[in-house]
């Protein structure tokens, strides 16, 4: 099965190849960030697979070292009991990628979660606002290299 | 702290700083007005904030605003070992803590390899514990829509009968609310001398009570004409959408992970999917999602009796029996990506790791939450109802905020 959600992935992909990752659960394919939304709308569409739903979206920094940030999707069809990881891989620079609301609505909520800890935008996302944090928060607490501000409203952060 | 100093000084403007509206004033139609329902207000079942936009009585907008009780849950699990996560994972979902520990427990068991090994009296032990937490928490959602409605009678009947469920869990954990119980690879303790023939008398305490909860509440003629044909989620909007558990089977759809997934015991076992028939209006409004948790609780007190009847009968307690015995002293998943997933009263709780294979605390670990997905759904179904139909909606998708916010 994973081989023809791969042949799928790849006549989507225009960037680059998508590779298999045997390492995780369940199985992952790795795709250039510029062919997401299109890989995505295929595997939404096309019978055969016929991924409905968006369970989860998922920012992962990799740190200042390995100078990557990563976004997880993982997908379920419902029909054929099929799950699915796509995973993205960003520059920690400047983090951008498509957005997937236009396909999976549950993608709205998830994704701003993703912006508001990691700073990664999503474009053509219909509202990207934080979601969790306060809209005035400096940073993005997930980073790996965060650092909170010592005052927030002249109260110490540091408790 | 000097306990004079003042911690915070007030300065016009600090609210809409942090929280602004999304709806601008100035972009209003002369009979148009933005109604703020929240943080504080009792039927929004914590703190929940709505931005209501409003024509008269007709919601034309809601933007929900949340945040509030957010506690950090992914910057904790970051910076912990996996085995001190748990208690952080009863915090999620507090009215079901043992199911959030279970499906988290069995994550790492999973990324462990040693799913299999685990005794058959701990998952049965697990399983009986997570139906018993699941019943209180549907006793809470039944009870408090109830209320949120205008029913104040059946809020005290339903949490009466869920306090015999609490002391039997703080008989077998120590805690009313927050276990710590379920633990990777096994059990707290053992049961306590006892417990399951306390648990059957429970099973048929309660079983009367449900069919006068049933009278009292669900067939009300009054619950009945202020529920049924509002908020209809339809089934293609609930699937692209993302949601799960009850609201998901209340629009009709036979979807439940512990029959799709069949993890821990549940193959084992008897129990049927209800789902939402639409019987006193359309499939999908809220007396659906209402009657789906009512069916549930008679299910999950199906799974209960054979569950005593296993841990009286062939996983019976022995005096050398140590839950414990499998609890791995080291937990160091080999680097992977892993996503698991269970049923919880509110839907699919799942969980997100990374681990690199390097050290016993997860690189990454993520809560996909199912009242945060459930709750995003509330914009869409809530276009064009009345207000007090609006709080009526709200209740019904029976939102944690502990479990939004984590």
């Amino acid at each position: 099965m994973l081989d023809e959600i791969l042949s799928i992935a790849k006549s989507q992909c225009k960037n680059g190849e998508p590779s298999v990752d045997d390492q995780a659960t369940p199985k992952a394919i790795r795709i250039p960030y510029a062919d997401l939304a299109a890989v995505c709308k295929e595997l939404h569409r096309n019978p055969a697979v016929y991924f409905d739903s968006l369970s989860c979206v998922t920012g992962i920094d990799n740190g200042v070292d390995a100078g990557t940030m990563e976004v997880a999707y993982n997908l379920y069809s419902i029909p054929f009991n099929l799950h699915l990881m796509i995973k993205v891989v960003l520059p920690r620079e400047n983090p951008e990628v498509e957005s997937v609301t236009s396909i999976w609505k549950s993608a709205n909520w998830m994704e701003r979660e993703v912006f508001d800890m990691y700073g990664i935008r999503f474009n053509n996302h219909p509202d990207l606002r934080r979601i969790l944090m306060p809209a005035d928060w400096e940073g993005y607490p997930l980073r790996k290299d965060y650092k909170h501000q010592d005052y927030y409203r002249d109260i110490k952060v540091e408790y | 702290m000097p306990t004079d100093q003042v911690q915070y000084k007030y300065k016009e403007g600090n609210l809409l700083r942090s929280e602004p509206n999304k709806l601008k004033a100035e972009s209003l139609r002369s009979e148009e007005m933005i109604i703020n329902l929240g943080p504080q207000h009792p039927s929004t079942h914590g703190v929940l904030r709505l931005e209501v936009l409003l024509d008269g009585e007709i919601v034309k907008e809601v933007v929900p605003h949340i945040g509030y009780l957010h506690r950090c849950f992914e910057k904790h699990g970051e910076n912990l070992p996996y085995n001190q996560v748990i208690p952080f994972v009863d915090r999620l979902d507090y009215v079901a803590a043992m199911n959030n520990e279970h499906a988290y427990a069995m994550g790492v068991e999973r990324m462990l390899g040693i799913e299999n090994q685990i005794p058959k009296r701990v998952e049965y032990v697990r399983v009986l514990m997570a139906e018993l937490n699941r019943i209180a928490s549907h006793f809470i959602a039944i009870g408090a829509y109830g209320m949120d409605i205008g029913a104040f009678t059946p809020f005290f009947w339903v949490l009466r009968d869920r306090e015999h469920i609490l002391r039997l869990l703080e008989w077998a954990s120590g805690a009313r609310l927050l276990y710590n119980y379920i633990w990777i690879g096994g059990l707290f303790y053992d049961l306590p001398v006892g417990f399951e023939e306390r648990c059957r008398e429970f099973v048929d305490y309660v079983k009367p009570k449900l069919k006068e909860l049933e009278t009292l509440l669900i067939d009300n003629k009054i619950f009945i004409d202020r529920t049924a044909n509002v908020g209809i989620l339809p089934l293609d909007l609930a699937i692209n959408s993302g949601v799960t558990g009850p609201m998901l089977r209340g629009s009709g759809l036979r979807f439940d992970l512990r029959r799709v997934d069949g993890y821990s015991v549940y193959p084992e076992l008897d129990f049927s999917i209800p789902i939402g028939e639409g019987k006193m209006g359309s499939v999908g409004d809220c007396w659906d999602r209402t009657y789906v948790r009512y069916l549930e609780i008679i299910e999950s007190l199906k799974i209960i009796e054979q569950c005593l009847d296993k841990l009286n009968g062939e996983h019976k307690r022995t005096r050398d029996f140590d839950p414990q015995a499998l609890v791995p002293k080291k937990i160091r998943p080999k680097a992977q990506d892993f996503y698991v997933r269970a049923e919880i009263p509110k839907g699919e709780l799942g969980f997100f790791f990374r681990a690199d294979g390097k050290s016993d605390v997860p690189f990454r670990c993520k809560c996909r939450s199912c009242s945060f997905v459930n709750l995003s759904v509330l914009p869409e179904i809530a276009k064009g109802v009345l207000i007090a139909d609006l709080i009526a909606i709200v209740g019904s998708i029976d939102v944690v905020m502990g479990e939004v916010d984590r």
